[in-house]
Parts: C-alpha cells; sequence; structure tokens
C-alpha cells in the first residue's frame, strides 16, 4: 500500500497505456456484441512481452472502459453494450427521448467515475476482509439471491406485473435449452444441433433490445432522438451538479456494486438491478421512474462499474474469478508466474498494488476520455441520417452477434428473437424481463440442485433453505419487494377513497 | 489444391524471412487457439502457458479465443466446418469429447476429432480444506462409511473427470459420499473453501493454486507430484486409481497429413521445453506426451475405460 506503488503505477508511459485503455475498452464496451473478454483475451500476450504491471495497467482500463462504453448504446440505442447495461436503457433512453441524451452520457461518465473509484479503493483497502464475503455465500444464498433479482421484474414492470412475470418466466424457460450447466442434460432442443448451445445472453440482448429499436426507426417518420438545440458539447456542468446532489445514492449503489462484484457468478448484471431497485425504492415523489430519472442512470452505472474493484477482491485473495474479465486477468498473472492467493499481498505486493494504483488511475482518466467520447458518440448518433444509421447498427448487430462464437446461427437466433420481442412488445411485453429470466434461471437452477443434493445428504432440508442467516435476510427483502408496492397502492387507493368522499 | 495454397504461402513467407525454419515456414500468420470453455479454466491456463514459448520457436502467435457452450460440445461440433489450413486450432479434453458423444449426439464423435498432440494431463485429488479433520484419505473413507451420504463432496460438472473418479472411489472403497456438481472448478473450490460441502475432487492444480489454504488427500498418479512431496498417490494407500482429465489440440479432420505433423512436432517441441515443463509443473499440472502417430492407440485405450466407467455408473447405456 506503499506511495511508491503509486509512483511506480504512474510513470508517464503507464498513464498513456492507461488513457490508451479506458478508450479503447469505452469503444469496445458500446459496441452490443463485443465484450471486454475478447478484447482482453486478445490483449493477454502483449503481457509476455511487457513490464507485468503496465500490462496489468492496460487490461484493467480495458475492462473498466468497457463497462461505461456499455451505457453509449444502452443510452442513445436502447440497447445494452454489455449485459451490465441492462438497466442503464430504463431511464437512459427515455431520457435520450426527451432529448437529454447528451446529460445522460455525461451522469454515466460521472457515476462510472464514482463507483469505479469506490469499488478500486475497497480492493486496495479492504480486500481480504471482503473476500470472506465470496465464501459465505454457499449454493442457496445464490438461489434466494436470484429469486430476489426475478422478484425485481414485479418492482420493475409497473403496472404491469402479470406480464413481467410471464416475460420473466419465458427467459427462464429460454435458459435451459441446450446443454445443462451443471447436470450435463441437453434439454429442450427437439433434436435440433443448433439449439444445443442454447441462448446465450449476449446474442439474445442484441436481439431482443436492438431489433426491435430499428424496426421502429424505419416504421416512424420522425428523427431517433429529439434535438432541441444545436449539440455544442455534454452538458457537464448540468451533469455535474446533479451527481453532487445525488451524493447518496452514488455511494449507496457504488457499495451495492462492490459487494455483488465480490460474488462470483452474479456479475455487473445483477449489481446494477439491485441498485436500480434500491434507488426507485426510495423515490421520491416527484422523481418518475422509468420515465428519463437522472437518478436511475446514476445508480446503474456506479454500480456496474464498482464491480471492477470489487470482482477483483476474490481473484487476486482466493484466486477464484468473480467474471470472465477477471479470469483471463488471473490467467495473465499466473503465466507471469505471480501466485494469487492470501499471502499474494505479501509476496506479490509490488505487482499487485502497482496494478490497484494502476486501476484507481485509469478509473480517473475515464472521465475525461469518457466526457469526450460520450460527445461524439451523442453527436453522431443525433446526427447521423436515418438512412445510414441504421443499416449501420444492423451491420453491427450481425457482426457483434457473429463474433461472440463465429457462429451464423446465432445470428438467425438472434434475428428471430428480435422480430418475436418487436411482436410482443406490441402487447406490453418488455425485454427486460425475458432478459432477467435468461441470466438469473440458471443461477438459481444450479443453486437450488446444489442446496437440495447438499441439504437432501445432510437430511436438513428445511434448515439448508430457510435457516441460514444470509438467505433468511434475501428471503426478507425479497418479501419486501414484492409486497412493498402492493401495500403501497392499497393505501394510496384508501387515501384516495377517503379524500373522495 | 488447399496444400497448394498452404505452399504457397509458405514460399512466401520463406522469401521474407530467410530466418524462418522449415516448420514455422508453413504457418501464414497469427494461429487461432480456440478454447472451447470460458476463460480461468485449465484449458485455458495452459494455454496461456504456451503463447510465449511458441511465439518464441516459430515466431507467430497463438491467440487464444473463447467459445464456451454445451460443456466444450458446440466448439468441438464446430471443428470440423473450420479452416484446414494449419491456422485454426482447438483445444480438446479427455474424458469429455468421449462421454458427451456417447451419452446423446452432440454433432460429433470422439473418432471424428483429428486430436494430433496430448500435453498435459491434470490428476485427480482428492481436496479438503487446511482446517479439515480429515488428516488423512482414511479419516475421509471411515466417516463416510459411518455416515453413508453425509460427506458431500464438490467437483466440476456432472459425468466429468471429477464425477468419474468420484463414482471410482466410493466403489473401490465401499463407501458412499454424495456429489454436488459445480460450473466449473473455481465455483467448486469456492464451495470447499466457503465450507458448503466437505471436500472437492478436484485435481493437483487445485492445491497448486490455493496453497496452504487447501490439503490434498491424495494424488491420482503413478508417483507423487513434484510439488507435493509429501502428499501420497491412491495406489500408495491402496486404491488403484491413476488419471485425471487430459488435455490436448486438434486440428479440423480436413487438414492435411503434412499440417498433422507439422502441429504435432511444434507442440512437441514446446512441451519439450524445460522452462515450460518447470512452469507447467509449477502450476500443478502433469505433463504429457502423446503426439500424432500414437494418438489412435491412446485413444483407443482411454475411450475404453471411460466408457466402461460411465456405463458402470449409469451415465450412458
Amino acid at each position: 500500500m506503499n506511495f511508491e506503488h503509486f509512483l511506480t503505477a504512474a510513470t508517464p508511459f503507464n498513464l498513456c497505456l492507461a488513457l490508451f485503455g479506458v478508450a479503447a475498452g469505452t469503444i469496445v464496451g458500446s459496441i452490443p456484441g463485443l465484450t471486454a473478454t475478447m478484447a482482453l483475451a486478445v490483449l493477454v500476450p502483449i503481457t509476455f512481452s511487457m513490464d507485468p504491471a503496465s500490462a496489468l495497467i492496460l487490461l484493467g482500463a480495458i475492462y473498466t472502459g468497457a463497462l461505461y462504453g456499455g451505457a453509449y448504446a444502452a443510452i442513445l440505442l436502447n440497447t445494452p453494450g454489455t449485459p451490465s447495461a441492462i438497466a442503464t436503457t430504463f431511464d437512459g433512453y427515455p431520457m435520450a427521448k426527451k432529448g437529454d441524451g447528451d446529460l445522460a452520457v455525461a451522469l454515466a461518465c460521472f457515476a462510472s467515475v464514482c463507483g469505479g473509484l469506490i469499488g478500486a479503493f475497497a480492493l486496495l483497502l479492504l480486500a481480504p476482509p471482503l473476500s470472506k464475503v465470496a465464501l459465505a455465500f454457499g449454493p442457496v444464498e445464490y438461489f434466494w439471491l436470484s429469486v430476489f433479482g426475478l422478484s425485481l421484474i414485479a418492482s420493475l414492470s409497473t403496472g404491469n406485473l402479470m406480464k413481467g412475470l410471464a416475460g420473466g418466466a419465458f427467459g427462464m424457460i429460454l435458459s435451459t435449452v441446450g446443454v445443462a450447466e451443471i447436470s450435463a442434460d441437453i434439454r429442450l432442443t427437439f433434436g435440433s444441433q443448433t439449439l444445443i448451445s442454447g441462448f446465450g445472453v449476449v446474442g439474445t440482448l442484441i436481439g431482443l433490445y436492438c431489433i426491435p429499436v430499428l424496426i421502429d426507426l424505419v416504421a416512424v417518420p420522425d428523427r431517433h432522438l429529439k434535438v432541441e438545440k444545436d449539440v455544442k458539447s455534454v452538458r457537464i456542468g448540468e451533469a455535474f451538479g446533479l451527481a453532487m446532489r445525488s451524493k447518496f445514492n452514488l455511494v449507496r449503489s457504488s457499495i451495492i456494486g462492490t459487494l455483488v462484484g465480490i460474488l462470483p457468478g452474479a456479475g455487473g448484471s445483477v449489481a446494477g438491478l439491485v441498485a436500480y431497485s434500491e434507488v426507485k425504492r426510495g423515490a421520491k415523489p416527484h422523481q418518475k421512474f422509468g420515465e428519463g430519472e437522472p437518478d436511475g442512470i446514476m445508480a446503474v452505472e456506479s454500480a456496474n462499474n464498482a464491480t471492477v474493484g470489487g470482482g477483483f477482491i476474490p481473484t487476486l485473495v482466493l484466486g477464484i474469478p468473480g467474471t470472465p474479465p477477471d479470469a483471463i486477468v488471473l490467467g495473465a498473472l499466473l503465466v507471469q508466474g505471480v501466485r494469487t492467493g492470501p499471502t499474494m499481498f505479501q509476496q506479490s505486493g509490488s505487482i499487485v498494488y502497482t496494478f490497484i494504483y494502476g486501476l484507481i488511475i485509469a478509473t480517473i482518466m475515464m472521465l475525461p476520455a469518457g466526457l469526450l467520447i460520450g460527445r461524439y458518440a451523442y453527436k453522431s448518433i443525433v446526427t447521423i441520417p436515418k438512412a445510414v444509421l441504421v443499416p449501420a447498427v444492423g451491420f453491427m448487430t450481425i457482426i457483434g452477434t457473429f463474433a461472440i462464437r463465429n457462429s451464423i446461427s446465432d445470428v438467425v437466433i438472434m434475428l428471430c428473437l428480435g422480430l418475436f420481442g418487436w411482436v410482443v412488445a406490441r402487447f406490453g411485453f418488455a425485454a427486460s424481463p425475458i432478459v432477467l429470466g435468461l441470466i438469473l434461471g440458471p443461477i438459481a437452477e444450479q443453486g437450488f440442485v446444489q442446496g437440495w443434493t447438499i441439504g437432501a445428504a445432510t437430511n436438513n432440508l428445511t434448515g439448508m433453505f430457510f435457516g441460514r442467516p444470509i438467505s433468511q435476510g434475501i428471503i426478507a427483502f425479497t418479501l419486501i419487494t414484492l409486497v412493498l408496492p402492493v401495500f403501497m397502492a392499497k393505501r394510496r387507493a384508501k387515501a384516495a377513497g377517503g379524500t373522495a368522499q | 489444391m488447399l496444400r497448394r495454397t498452404i505452399l504457397k504461402a509458405g514460399a512466401a513467407m520463406a522469401l521474407v524471412t530467410s530466418l524462418a525454419t522449415v516448420a514455422s515456414a508453413e504457418l501464414s500468420g497469427p494461429v487461432n487457439y480456440i478454447i472451447p470453455f470460458g476463460p480461468g479454466g485449465e484449458s485455458d491456463i495452459s494455454a496461456r502457458l504456451q503463447q510465449p514459448f511458441f511465439k518464441e520457436k516459430f515466431g507467430q502467435d497463438l491467440v487464444v479465443s473463447y467459445q464456451p457452450g454445451g460443456g466444450g460440445a458446440v466448439g468441438w461440433a464446430s471443428l470440423n466446418g473450420l479452416s484446414s489450413d494449419g491456422q485454426t486450432i482447438m483445444g480438446v479434453n479427455l474424458p469429455h469429447i468421449v462421454i458427451k458423444p456417447a451419452q446423446k449426439d452432440v454433432g460429433f464423435t470422439t473418432d471424428e476429432l483429428n486430436t494430433f498432440y496430448m500435453f498435459h494431463f491434470t490428476p485427480d485429488a482428492l481436496v479438503v480444506t487446511a482446517d479439515s479433520p480429515y488428516q488423512t484419505l482414511e479419516d475421509l473413507v471411515a466417516d463416510a462409511k459411518a455416515n453413508p451420504g453425509q460427506v458431500t463432496i464438490s467437483g466440476s460438472g456432472k459425468a466429468s473427470a471429477n464425477h468419474l473418479a468420484q463414482i471410482k472411489f466410493d466403489k473401490m472403497t465401499g463407501a458412499m459420499t454424495t456429489y454436488v456438481p459445480f460450473k466449473g472448478t473455481g465455483a467448486a473450490v469456492t464451495a470447499l473453501l466457503g465450507k458448503q460441502v466437505k471436500a472437492e475432487w478436484g485435481y493437483t492444480t487445485v492445491g497448486a493454486a490455493q496453497g496452504d489454504a487447501v490439503r490434498l488427500l491424495a494424488v491420482a498418479m503413478e508417483e507423487r507430484h513434484p510439488l507435493f512431496p509429501d502428499v501420497p498417490t491412491f495406489k500408495e494407500l491402496g486404491y488403484d486409481m491413476v488419471g485425471g482429465a487430459y488435455r490436448g489440440i486438434a486440428l479440423p479432420n480436413t487438414a492435411s497429413e503434412e499440417t498433422t505433423k507439422m502441429w504435432s512436432d511444434m507442440i512437441g517441441e514446446v512441451n519439450a521445453d524445460e522452462a515450460f515443463r518447470q512452469k507447467m509443473l509449477d502450476a500443478g499440472f502433469a505433463l504429457l506426451d502423446v503426439d500424432a502417430a500414437g494418438m489412435e492407440a491412446f485413444m483407443a485405450e482411454r475411450k475404453e475405460e471411460y466408457l466402461k466407467d460411465a456405463r458402470e455408473a449409469g451415465l450412458i447405456k
């Protein structure tokens, strides 16, 4: 934790690398289908010829930039560039529709930097104790966490609970298609080779979110986004003011993101959703979530960037990667001969601390880089004529889906899902519950099967599922999420009835 | 026709760089090395360890990419449709490539895969936490016999190397343990460290990665692993268990014999490098040298054993 590691990290060369990494990551993250995992996998070999600390700073910078970049497509095209940005679409796209896309992009940047810094400082100062969180979470806790995640559908689908739940259930069914993750059974493929690979999250995301937007763009004559005045710059001052007013929200969401990031397998999408539902729960009367509320964007973007630091905690302390990009960094460390584990902070301290300081520097670099790139991203999306925008984005969806595993059938599945998503959206079924079901279904299933196996073996099924303190806490939260909106609605109805009399 | 293209490319390369060796003359650029799993697993780590040595010896980058899906099946089913010019290779894993097609039609068969080199294996190991009451293998066996089914053991996947090891071990000892499948070794180890289960069926690599946090009760090798001189083999303790998960590399089966031979020689050369061997051993792997010429016999033997085990365990019909 010495200052000297900071100086090692802050050489001009490393600063350039951090800046370049953040910029490259932002661009990669903004294109749906291109993921941080892909970018890192290709770049690992350069860590062999480079000084390990510099190389790691570059990898960390790309990762953190990609999580922020995911917000661009979410805000401007209603398509999460990365799964982590799913909840960014809830308020980001409505804001952009209203003509505040530039403000939304700047808000996302401030929030991402804040979340990234809090996550990185947690990694720097509290890694060993916080890593215990990862171990305290057993199969049953993951099961309840995903049930909690699914219960958020209730709070997200305002006034449309049944349709939201139906979408969630449909997503869970989609998630069971193909080879089951842990039981290795082949399910619901109807003998088709194509379906064995199942429905990938990224491909489904692109199909369900992006294709309907493209269809609508072609179907209606209006401009894509409303523009009131000439675009000069992203509204930095205004965004900064809003961010300062939401200090509490930013800090709370960042802490949520850090904690969820520590759980291997949960990831940025869950972090963003939990933070979003928390900020929505405490909504003030004038705040209209889902219709372009700045606090919604800030909650999600700070939480998902906080998972970067959070995710490196189990990676570095326990040698257990939290996310695929963490796993790649772990692999790069192993090749360098760095032994991860509890003793790593002493034995390989110089590399580790230089890396953490590098991550902090990269996060700070994201402020200028993100605002600048955000400005161009916004400008180009609003000024490009539709006749160019639609084919360009359409082309990117196909390339992005194909790139995931070089599969044409993935592209066909993506297009079919897109058409399906557009049709069901006419009947009030949103994409988010379906994608939530797809992401959380496997986590719930694995946790349930494992919890049941262990509980049955030890003759303690009830204790296994309901007797553990963390599980009880999550169950309580789930109940609050489910019951509170109903209760509030009743009370409001009563109050309204009272005034009428 | 295809061969001619390769030769032309090779000739062009030789003109450009007179220093090119015979083998690398046929590689026309960076090699796409597909791992049909996500990052962070044993397949990924060993590929990462190969990268710098391959680059140093043959001047070309091995570019690792991940195509997870169906426990590897998605990647292997696509392999034979890929370009056979020697610029694309894919990792293969035993017992996966034997068990999967035997369970159901997954789009490939074991014999269709053009595996040209098996370069290492991760020996099975029974792992407990450092503060576990099981000091020796016998402690665990005794507990499992006294409390049938109560000893829970995590492992990576079902019908996998870990699962087969559990079934085999239970049968040998007459004990009854409960196998809890997780998604990948990382998750199985997390469950062990978090005390969700009492032991883990893993590999020697788990011992290398976790260091003092865990204790290996035994390893399934002929002789002790150099990294763990104090850990007995199952054989020493009276159980005839030698094996684990074997990993190699395959080309599309349309690749010419020359290309296959070239690759077999190149990977063999990397495997012979002392520094590479040391890195692999330090990470807990055990090296293996089965080249293209010896592959048929090796596969036949492995296949017979896995299918027998899986059939007895009721995993396949």
